[in-house]
C-alpha cells in the first residue's frame, strides 16, 4: 500500500521491437533522473539486457532474455519475466537478479555479491567461480555447478547433476534434492545452526518455502588447497 | 708381466667410456632423477629457455642506392601508435608501439606495478593488469591502463571496467597456451588473497577456460556485453597464446576484437610447469607471420591492430616485429630485467647491495634465475615478501624501465630511418632477410642472398 504522501514512482518503458539494446543500456547507465522502474517490452531473447547497471533502479524484462542478462550488476534489481540465457547476472557485485523461469549455463558465474534467484531450473555450471554472491535455485541445477566456487552460498531446492562443487574453495552449497555425483574435494558436512539460519534467510529472501531441515551442506574438503600433499618427499 | 713388443700399435684411451648420450644427456638424466625423487613436475617462472628461431635470425636491408635513408637525428620519424580503431569510440593513443605486458599484482609487488605505471606514463605507453585485478597503485600511476578479463575473474569489477582505457580478454598466454594461471602459496599474501577472494597462503591454480562462455560464437556475444557495459567507448583486445594462430586470429576478428594480442612461446610466466613452458606453443617469429597472414586474408590489416609479444628484448626485435606486420609489441620479461631481474645487486637508498647470497639460497645465481614462483626474488621484483619487496624502490624502477623503453624506441626509429621510413609503421616485410632456412620459412621472408622463401616458392 503506497502512502498518500509518497511521490509517484517514476516509470519508463522501452520497447525493443522499436528501440535498440544499446539505447536501453545507455539510458540505464546515464543520469536516471529519479526514474525508479524501467519496463523492457518485447525483449525477444536479446543479449546483454540491462548490463553494467550501477544504480538502485528496478528493471522488469517482460519476456525471455538472451546471454548475460543483468551482467556485472551493481545495486539494481533486475527481474526477467521468462527464461534467461547463459551467464545471467555474471560477475554481479550487488543488487538482486531474479529469473521467473529457467536459466541456462553459467548462471551467476563469478558473481561477487548480491542475490540471484532462479525460480525454475538452472543449467550447467551454475555458480561457477562464485566469489561471494548468493544464489537460490527453485528447481534443479545442471552438472559442474559451483565449479571452483570461492565464496558465497548456493541454495538448490531440487536435484543436482554430476560433479557438484568440484574444486570448491570457501563457498557453501545447500542441497535439498539428490546429487548425481560430487566433484573433486567436495563433501557433505553436517548442518550447523548457522547453516539452518543461512538457508532460512536465503529462502525467505527468495520467497520460497521449504524447511531448512531438508537441506544438506556441501563444502570443500580443502585437500586441494596445497600443491600435492606428498611434495617434499625424498628417496 | 709381459713386456710390450716394440712394434705394438699404441691404443689411445677410449672416448666411448665418456660418451654423452644425445637422448639421455646430463640435463635429461637430472630431470629423471629429480622426477624419481619428488613425484612432482617442476614449476618455474619466465619463458622458454631453449634456443628457438627468433628475430635474431632476421636482418634489415638498410637503404642504399635503391632506397633513400633518412638522417638519423635530424629527420622526423614518428613512433605514434593508435590501437582500437575498429569499433571503440575512444582508441588508445600511444607515443611508442612498445607496451608493457600484463603481469599480475601477486606475481609482482605493488611497488613494481607502481614503477611500471610511472615509467609507461612518462614514455607515453600503456601498462596492463594481470590475474588478480586492478590495484589502486597501478591505476593511479598509469595514464593508459589495459584491464585484463581472465578466466579466473579474480577481482574482476565493473567499476574497474569503467576505469580502464582498454579491456583485454585473455584466452591464453604464450608460456602456457591451454593452461590457467598459477600462484604458489608463498605469494598469496593477505592482500593478494583478499583481492582474489581466496584463503591466504593456498597454492592458487586459476581456471583455464572462461566461466561464462565457450567457443568463438560465445566470445562474440561476450565482447558485445563488454561493449554495452562500456557504451562502445573502450577498445577490446583479445589475447591468444601462439598455437593455431592463423585460425585463432581469424576467429578473434569474427568475434569482434578491436586489437589482437599474439603471445609466442618465449613469453614469460610467474609460475608454470616446466614441460608446458618448453613444449607447448610456437615461437613468436612463426606466430607473427601467421597472424598477419590471417588479417591480410580477411582484408582487416588496416582495421584490426596486432600486438605481438613473447621474447621481445631489443629495439631490433621491435623493428622486425613491426616490419613483419605487427602494430605494436608487448614486453614483460625485458621490463623485469630492466627492473633488476637477474642482476647481481639492487639499489637501496642510493647504494648497490649484493644479492648474490640470496640467489645462492635459491640454488641459483644472477643470470640463471627463474625462481619467480617462489616469491623469494633476490632483487624484490617478483615477490610479495614485505622485506624483499623493499629492494625495488618505485622511483628507481620507474627510471630504469623508462630508460629501457626509451632506448628501444630510439633503436626502433633509428632502424626505420635507415630503411628510409618516416614512420616506424612503414617498416615492411621487404625490408627483411633471413639468416637461417628455419627463420625464412617461419617469417616468410627470403633467405639472405636468395629469393627463396621455404614453403612459399621464390620471391621475385
Amino acid at each position: 500500500m503506497v502512502s498518500v504522501m509518497a511521490p509517484p514512482t517514476r516509470r519508463v518503458a522501452f520497447d525493443l521491437a522499436r528501440q535498440s539494446v544499446r539505447e536501453l543500456n545507455q539510458f540505464l547507465h546515464g543520469d536516471l533522473n529519479q526514474v525508479q522502474e524501467v519496463l523492457v517490452k518485447n525483449p525477444d531473447g536479446a543479449h546483454s539486457l540491462a548490463v553494467g547497471l550501477n544504480a538502485p533502479v528496478r528493471v522488469d524484462i517482460g519476456g525471455h532474455a538472451g546471454y548475460y542478462a543483468a551482467g556485472m550488476n551493481k545495486l539494481a534489481t533486475v527481474v526477467v519475466h521468462g527464461n534467461a540465457g547463459p551467464g545471467v547476472a555474471e560477475n554481479m557485485m550487488s543488487g538482486r537478479v531474479e529469473v521467473s523461469g529457467f536459466a541456462s549455463g553459467g548462471a551467476g558465474a563469478s558473481a561477487h555479491g548480491g542475490l540471484l534467484v532462479i525460480r525454475g531450473d538452472a543449467g550447467l555450471r551454475c555458480g561457477i567461480s562464485l566469489k561471494g554472491a548468493d544464489i537460490v535455485v527453485g528447481g534443479e541445477v545442471g552438472s559442474f555447478s559451483a565449479f571452483m566456487a570461492q565464496a558465497g552460498r548456493i541454495v538448490i531446492c531440487g536435484d543436482a547433476g554430476d560433479g557438484l562443487g568440484d574444486s570448491l574453495y570457501e563457498a557453501v552449497i545447500y542441497l535439498r534434492g539428490r546429487v548425481r555425483s560430487l566433484g573433486a574435494d567436495a563433501r557433505v558436512e553436517p548442518m550447523a545452526e548457522r547453516d539452518h539460519a543461512a538457508v532460512r534467510e536465503l529462502l525467505a529472501a527468495a520467497g520460497i518455502s521449504h524447511p531448512s531441515s531438508e537441506f544438506k551442506r556441501i563444502a570443500s574438503g580443502r585437500t586441494l588447497y596445497h600443491w600435492n600433499a606428498d611434495a617434499g618427499q625424498s628417496y | 708381466m709381459a713386456t710390450m713388443p716394440a712394434d705394438a700399435i699404441h691404443e689411445p684411451p677410449s672416448n666411448l667410456q665418456r660418451e654423452e648420450s644425445a637422448s639421455f644427456d646430463r640435463h635429461i638424466i637430472n630431470y629423471i632423477q629429480r622426477a624419481a625423487a619428488t613425484g612432482l613436475y617442476e614449476i618455474r617462472g619466465l619463458g622458454a629457455k631453449r634456443r628457438l628461431p627468433h628475430f635474431d635470425d632476421l636482418v634489415f636491408l638498410g637503404a642504399s642506392l635503391s632506397r633513400y635513408p633518412l638522417e638519423g637525428y635530424r629527420e622526423k620519424c614518428s613512433s605514434a601508435t593508435v590501437l582500437g580503431t575498429r569499433f571503440a569510440k575512444r582508441p588508445v593513443k600511444l607515443a611508442t608501439p612498445i607496451t608493457i605486458a600484463g603481469m599480475s599484482f601477486g606475481a609482482l609487488s605493488a611497488n613494481v606495478k607502481e614503477a611500471l605505471g610511472r615509467a609507461a606514463t612518462e614514455i607515453g605507453t600503456s601498462t596492463t593488469t594481470g590475474d588478480g585485478g586492478m590495484t589502486a597503485e597501478e591505476r593511479a600511476s598509469s595514464k593508459t591502463l589495459v584491464y585484463q578479463c581472465l578466466p579466473s575473474r579474480y577481482g574482476f569489477d565493473p567499476d574497474d571496467v569503467r576505469k580502464a582505457d582498454a579491456i583485454e580478454i585473455v584466452i591464453g598466454q604464450g608460456a602456457k597456451p591451454g593452461g590457467g594461471g598459477m600462484l604458489l602459496g608463498q605469494k598469496v599474501s593477505a592482500r593478494v588473497a583478499a583481492m582474489r577472494t581466496l584463503p591466504e597462503g593456498i597454492d592458487q591454480r586459476s581456471a583455464c577456460r572462461h566461466p561464462d562462455w565457450t567457443g568463438p560464437d560465445d566470445l562474440a556475444i561476450k565482447i558485445k556485453e563488454l561493449r554495452e557495459i562500456t557504451d562502445w567507448q573502450t577498445p577490446i583486445y583479445v589475447k591468444v597464446g601462439a598455437t593455431r594462430v592463423f585460425h585463432d586470429v581469424k576467429l578473434s576478428v569474427h568475434a569482434g576484437a578491436d586489437v589482437i594480442v599474439v603471445d609466442g612461446m618465449q613469453g614469460g610466466t610467474a609460475a608454470t610447469q616446466w614441460a608446458f613452458i618448453e613444449h607447448v606453443g610456437i615461437p613468436t617469429l612463426a606466430a607473427v607471420r601467421q597472424a598477419v597472414d590471417a588479417l591480410e586474408d580477411l582484408n582487416k590489416k588496416e582495421e584490426v591492430q596486432l600486438i605481438v609479444s613473447g621474447g621481445i628484448r631489443t629495439g631490433a626485435d621491435v623493428a622486425k616485429a613491426l616490419a613483419l606486420g605487427a602494430d605494436a609489441v608487448s614486453i614483460g620479461q625485458g621490463v623485469l630485467v630492466a627492473l633488476g631481474c637477474n642482476a647481481d645487486s639492487y639499489l637501496q637508498h642510493g647504494q648497490h647491495l649484493s644479492a648474490t647470497a640470496d640467489y645462492a639460497k635459491l640454488g641459483t645465481a644472477p643470470g640463471y634465475c627463474h625462481h619467480c614462483h617462489t616469491g623469494r626474488c633476490p632483487v624484490g621484483v617478483t615477490t610479495q615478501d614485505p622485506v624483499l619487496e623493499q629492494r625495488l624502490e618505485p622511483a628507481v624502477g620507474a627510471r630504469r624501465v623508462r630508460n629501457y623503453l626509451q632506448t628501444l624506441t630510439m633503436e626502433l626509429t633509428m632502424m626505420a630511418r635507415a630503411c628510409g621510413k618516416q614512420d616506424v609503421h612503414h617498416l615492411e616485410r621487404e625490408d627483411l632477410m633471413a639468416l637461417t632456412i628455419e627463420a625464412a620459412a617461419m617469417a616468410g621472408v627470403p633467405l639472405a642472398g636468395t629469393t627463396w622463401i621455404p614453403g612459399r616458392g621464390t620471391n621475385l
